[in-house]
């Protein structure tokens, strides 16, 4: 799989400068964090050399100290500059396993809400078609999942902002206590089970209907890519078939040959050439495996997308229950000041009935409610400038993300349609071979 | 004019017994006018039968395009109803400068039923040859549809290399029934008339089936039994590889059909993306049209042919068993009149016609093996560089059709 482009393609987006701290937001970030001008130069990748090189199977005690087996994966690093000035020093390295990965990912989503975060490969083989093995520990599978988890912290080190996390910088070179690092950064406790819930609804008044038809969009990527991956598993199957059966042919030809005079020597070289086509299609498929590894990437990119959607949905639905709150505490002060009644409560009810309360009660109400109202405006105040910063910095980076994907899809389509006319001229080559045989006989 | 087959065939004649020329029986029609093309007359004086000289002396000749004098076609397919029946006819045209045609050119209608007359026919009369196959008479109703313009050219196809067959061979060629098959207006009333013959001809067209049981095989004959096995069983895997590769290719298409549709649904939620995902999928659409005029092809012309010839096999086969029975009853014979002791050692007459009946019989099928290897090794040559043919027709037309934006270039 070839390395993701690092520069997106006239993209604006920011590139912070000043230190992300581990665990925290870009709320806290300078607001005009969406500047124009590339900073690229400032991102990981251009530093340092990311490598996933080997997998290697383990066996440990996991939580439930019961034995399991599991891959775990070699991270090297190495920095750039120490190669350009012709020095070849050894690279760092650790050893890290996939739900260790899982976890960084996990940590990335909840403390940067606003990023379209780069997805892991698949935890379990999916779209596969009869001849790949859907276990885990086939070496094909593991194979392709190195390559995806190289792809991966790549992706990372070559956002401008997730780049400079620490926890990440870590990740890479840090062996023994990152687990405990992450964890102490108490993010699962930010994390809001909300966004866990796929398709529940809140009743959003006023969304920025940008992010409405992106998250439309996102659904229907997801299903049109699942859709295509499941069929071209399937005709990988057939076309694997069709291409099998000619072998048989060989071997027929081989033994009629055996009785013939004259045909028998063509009839045996084009068995030959019927061979050479059946196994050759082991080569093609293996070759489509990358292709369909990269529309899987958006697959689950699309995911992501959804998931910084769904955050705009669940901090405007919050603003406006913060909002109404807000709205009828002061009408509650309002009625309590000047004695009217607007709103029907069981309150004014029972004070009618009963009498009305004291001036001091009174008063010591309204100044509760008033002090409420304070930091409820406060709040909203500080909930809108939240708001409003998600929304820029998001939409920034979902523009920086749609450079990525039509760069990524359009060049994964051509190497699909020169996969396709390799794939011709092979066949071409080997039924012009077995015409030339036949023409002997 | 020395030949191969001649040099054996009076080998064979070395033997004791040498007939005079009456006992020479005339074994068909055709033998009526025994002379060559050029119009020399044949000496009926040696032991071989003419036809047989004539069968050597025509070798060559097959393969000399200048010299056949008959030309047969098989065409224009069309159905008739009536209110019996509905059925089809094809249009027979012969042309030829042959003295046996009264004309030059002749166009008749024939259908199915006409044809598997004359391949009785010239079993009966012709039972030292080997008779072209036809294609299948009976098709399971409800499962092939038999006015189908596939079933209908693949059927015509087949029978249009059946009397080209025939037309091309020095003996069959000759016979009065395919005479008449490619000349008469209406075949009906000859074939009436054909009943009455049949009962007037004797004992020189019927040869026993089946009463004589043969001790062994000569070796030559008992090669060509083993070759025509194998050979029959190579082609009956051929046929199911064949059929099992369309059935793949099949449900390819099948599966192709819905995969091409979903990259122009992505294209239609796409902006910068929808030309390489429309590209994508319009490749996709001429594959599948590509592929179907494979498959189709592979079906209406490689197993059909392949089908003939199992059947041309079998043909073979059967005609090396009635050349056995026919040894057989010369053997029998033989000894029956060793058994006896007479005190006049006289070889009977009819012993003596059955000699001769087998050394016919046997240069006949020679001449007609030799000829069948020659015809079937230029067939499956045609066949299977077909085959190959459009097999790099399919992948050329997929490959011309290959989506690919000239900003590739440039990227």
């Amino acid at each position: 799989m070839e390395r993701p482009e690092a520069e997106p393609l006239g993209a604006s987006h920011s590139c912070q400068t000043g230190e992300a701290e581990p665990g925290t937001g870009p709320a806290e970030e300078e607001p005009g964090g969406a500047a124009a001008g590339t900073m690229m130069e400032d991102c990981l990748s251009k530093k340092i050399e990311i490598t996933v090189s080997e997998a290697e199977k383990r066996t440990g005690r996991n939580a439930m100290n019961m034995q399991e087996t599991y891959t775990a994966y070699l991270i090297e690093t190495r920095a750039v500059e120490s190669q350009t000035e012709g020095q070849c020093s050894p690279p760092d390295s650790l050893w890290r396993r996939y739900s260790e990965f899982e976890l960084l990912r996990n940590y990335l989503l909840v403390n940067y809400p606003h990023i379209v975060v780069p997805p892991l490969p698949e935890k379990r083989a999916e779209f596969v078609w009869h001849k790949l093995s859907a276990d885990n520990m086939d070496p094909d599978f593991v194979e392709r999942r190195r390559i995806g988890l190289e792809n991966f912290l790549i992706r990372v080190a070559s956002h401008p902002i997730i780049c400079q996390d620490k926890i990440f910088y870590s990740f890479l070179t840090q062996e023994g206590g990152w687990k405990e690092m992450v964890n102490e950064t108490g993010f699962q406790l930010k994390a809001d089970s909300r966004l866990k819930a796929l398709n529940a609804t809140f009743r959003v008044k006023n969304p920025d209907k940008r992010f409405t038809e992106l998250k439309h969009y996102s659904d229907e990527l997801q299903s049109v890519i699942s859709h295509l991956l499941r069929v071209r598993a399937r005709v990988a199957d057939r076309l694997y078939g069709v291409y099998k059966v000619h072998g048989n042919y060989g071997r027929v030809f081989s033994e009629w040959s055996a009785i013939e005079k004259e045909m028998g020597d063509g009839l045996q070289s084009a068995g030959h050439h019927m061979d050479v086509y059946a196994g050759s299609i082991d080569d093609i498929l293996e070759e489509e495996e990358h292709y369909a590894d990269q529309l899987k990437e958006y697959l689950f990119y699309a995911e992501a997308l959804r998931a910084v959607c769904r955050k705009h949905e669940l901090m405007q639905y919050d603003l406006e229950i913060a909002a109404q709150d807000l709205a009828s505490k002061k009408q509650q002060c309002e009625e309590l000041a000047t004695g009217t009644l607007r709103t029907f409560s069981l309150k004014g009810m029972t004070s009618k009935l009963f009498g009305q309360e004291t001036p001091e009660q009174r008063e010591g109400k309204i100044k509760v409610l008033e002090e409420q109202i304070h930091e409820g405006e406060e709040q909203l105040k500080s909930k809108n400038v939240e708001s409003r910063e998600f929304v820029k910095s998001a939409w920034t980076d979902i523009e920086r993300f749609k450079e990525q994907k039509n760069h990524d899809l359009k060049e994964a389509l051509i190497s699909y349609a020169v996969m396709q006319i390799s794939m011709c001229k092979k066949g071409i080559q080997v039924w012009t071979n077995a015409k030339e045989c036949f023409s002997k006989m | 004019m020395p030949h191969p087959l001649a040099a054996s065939s009076s080998e064979e004649a070395a033997s004791e017994l040498t007939p005079s020329p009456d006992l020479l029986l005339p074994r068909s029609f055709a033998d009526k006018d025994l002379s060559l093309p050029n119009g020399t007359p044949v000496d009926t004086s040696s032991p071989a039968s003419s036809s047989s000289l004539l069968n050597r002396l025509q070798l060559d000749d097959d393969l000399d395009g200048e010299t056949r004098d008959l030309f047969v076609t098989v065409d224009d397919p069309k159905k008739h109803i009536c209110t019996m029946e509905t059925y089809i006819t094809y249009r027979v045209t012969t042309k030829t400068t042959r003295a046996e045609f009264d004309l030059p050119e002749y166009s008749v209608r024939r259908r199915y039923q006409d044809f598997d007359w004359l391949r009785n026919k010239l079993e009966e009369s012709q039972p030292t040859h080997l008779i072209p196959p036809l294609p299948e008479k009976f098709v399971m109703k409800g499962v092939v549809d038999r006015f189908s313009e596939e079933f209908v050219e693949t059927r015509r196809k087949a029978l249009d290399k059946f009397l080209k067959r025939i037309a091309d061979h020095p003996v069959l060629s000759f016979n009065e029934h395919f005479n008449v098959f490619l000349t008469a207006k209406d075949l009906n009333v000859y074939k009436k008339q054909g009943m009455a013959l049949l009962s007037k001809m004797g004992e020189s067209v019927k040869y026993v089936t089946g009463a004589y049981k043969l001790r062994s095989r000569p070796l030559e004959f008992a090669a060509i039994g083993d070759y025509l096995d194998t050979f029959v069983l190579k082609l009956g895997t051929i046929d199911r590889i064949a059929q099992r590769i369309i059935k793949e290719e099949l449900e390819y298409l099948l599966e192709l059909r819905e995969y091409g549709p979903v990259y122009s649904t992505w294209g239609g939620l796409e902006m910068e993306l929808a030309e390489p995902l429309e590209g994508v999928s319009a490749c996709i659409g001429n594959c599948c049209t590509a592929l179907e005029e494979l498959s189709d092809d592979m079906t209406e012309d490689f197993l059909p042919v392949l089908r003939e010839y199992i059947l041309y096999s079998e043909s073979m086969k059967n005609v090396l068993k009635k050349r056995d029975q026919v040894q057989a009853e010369y053997e029998a014979k033989l000894e029956a009149v060793a058994l006896k002791k007479e005190d006049r050692p006289k070889v009977p007459a009819d012993v003596e016609k059955c000699q001769d009946r087998v050394e016919c019989f046997n240069a006949d099928l020679k001449a007609d093996m030799e000829r069948w290897q020659n015809n079937k090794r230029q067939d499956f040559r045609q066949l299977l560089m077909g085959m190959a043919d459009k097999n790099i027709q399919y992948y050329e037309k997929e490959k011309n059709y290959k989506y690919l934006p000239s900003t590739l270039l440039i990227m």
